[in-house]
């Protein structure tokens, strides 16, 4: 193979890389924030008394699992502004991507909520505990900390699904990384450059996530 | 009205769309097949292997899981040509997403292998099996049950991550999706159209997982 690397073209490009991968830590932030407040919601109508409201829960479920986020994303940038409501990329991207947080949240959540022990529960109601202090003093915190491993996985993967936004030409890392791509024509390092980013901003989110699983897991015994 | 053109639009497209459709099961098929070989051959590597194995097992599987879809479908698309591999774009991208699929089945299947007990690989030792042997009759059985509902979802993942050859120009459902949008300005319709039919692919799927995982979780052994 006669090919000779050229890293000059790609890191002189150094800062936008770098703004393309803060942007979408910052998008991931975001969505797993709102898609974490959606999928709790979710995740309590599951296991509500309703009938009506757990098949609701487990419809939206259901939905946004089983649909592709790229056609979500483009649904909502492109399908709803016919409908007369048109958002910016950035902030239709950050809506579809809670969206599908929120399915997967709520799962991760409904997990949490089923592995809180049903004598907790009950220990709280024999000292007069309203539900609403039951859920906030014992299921919650408890949840929070059973769904903490999971919750960082799917936090990984929408930070890796943040890529797809170069598609509706968001500038995120994958967006320079085609946009250099195209300029320089360093394929192989452009693409080396930019895998190595999204690993190691990856690793580091592991290894962020393992400290405070450290911190917070619940003692076993 | 809107609806009845649409109506009309989607018959008279009624051909892309089947041929987006088969476009989109085939290399989903194709990477789910494809990369449940290598993920098998992987997932053992990584759980038996000695060092020279395992290392490289373990890497492949932490650089492609790293690595967002869409990223590995535009670097194998790319750097394909670069290195000379004439790949057309169905080619690179069914290649993507197998490289992909290899890394989901190689990490379930160590997930499933190492909730086995070792007692079992010596006991099989003890009656004399080789190592394929020992795999083949003992762990495979019951790591595939362990497994199963998991390597569902991996194969709905797959249906889902085969949109994104619609990026690097394979002409499957999404792509076909957006030139017939480009034709008639039917935005909203059409990929809402585009998320039915991806939606009851996955759905089917997920219900055959369900329905073959409740199978298994029967009792095999009757009750003498």
């Amino acid at each position: 193979m006669n090919y000779h690397f050229n890293f000059a073209p790609i890191l002189a490009q150094w800062p936008l890389l770098l703004s393309g991968i803060g942007l979408g830590l910052l998008l991931a932030l975001v969505s797993i924030a709102i898609g974490s407040v959606l999928g709790l919601v979710v995740a309590f109508a599951s296991r509500a008394p309703s009938r009506w409201l757990r098949s609701l829960a487990f419809t939206w479920i259901s939905i946004l699992r089983n649909l592709p986020i790229l056609v979500i994303v483009l649904f909502l940038f492109f399908g709803m502004p016919q409908l007369g409501l048109s958002l910016d990329k950035i902030t239709s991207f950050i809506v579809a991507l809670s969206l599908y947080a929120s399915a997967y949240m709520a799962e991760v959540f409904r997990g949490g909520l089923m592995s809180v022990p049903q004598g907790l529960v009950e220990a709280g109601q024999a000292i007069g505990l309203t539900s609403l202090r039951i859920k906030r003093y014992i299921v919650l915190p408890i949840m929070f900390r059973n769904a903490l491993p999971a919750f960082g996985n799917n936090f990984i993967s929408l930070f890796k699904d943040t890529s797809l936004a170069a598609t509706i030409a968001v500038p995120e890392l994958t967006y320079y990384a085609r946009k250099i791509n195209s300029e320089t024509f360093r394929v192989i390092e452009v693409w080396l450059v930019a895998s190595l980013l999204y690993i190691v901003c990856c690793y580091a989110i592991t290894l962020v996530l393992r400290a405070m699983e450290k911190r917070l897991v619940l003692e076993k015994n | 009205m809107e609806w009845d053109y649409f109506l009309s639009e989607v018959v008279a497209n009624r051909d892309a769309l089947l041929h987006g459709t088969a476009i989109t099961f085939a290399v989903s098929l194709i990477a789910i097949l494809a990369g449940t070989v290598l993920g098998i051959v992987i997932g053992i590597a990584v759980t038996y292997g000695g060092k020279p194995l395992k290392w490289p097992a373990r890497l492949y599987i932490d650089i492609i899981r790293g690595t967002p879809v869409l990223v590995l479908v535009l670097a194998t698309f790319y750097v394909s040509s670069a290195v000379g591999l004439n790949l057309n774009a169905f080619q690179a991208g069914a290649l993507a997403l197998t490289l992909f699929c290899a890394s989901h089945v190689g990490e379930i299947l160590r997930g499933a292998l190492q909730s086995l007990s070792r007692g079992q690989i010596e006991a099989g030792r003890a009656i004399g099996l080789t190592f394929g042997g020992i795999f083949r009759y003992i762990l495979f059985p019951q790591a595939l049950r362990y497994a199963l509902p998991t390597w569902i979802t991996a194969a709905v993942e797959m249906v889902k991550a085969s949109t994104l050859l619609s990026v690097i120009g394979v002409a499957e459902l999404l792509l076909t999706t957006q030139q017939i949008i480009s034709n008639n300005f039917l935005n909203m319709q059409f990929y809402l159209l585009a998320g039915v039919i991806y939606f009851l692919i996955d759905f089917a799927i997920e219900q055959v997982g369900r329905f073959i995982g409740r199978r298994l979780d029967q009792p095999t052994r009757r009750a003498v």
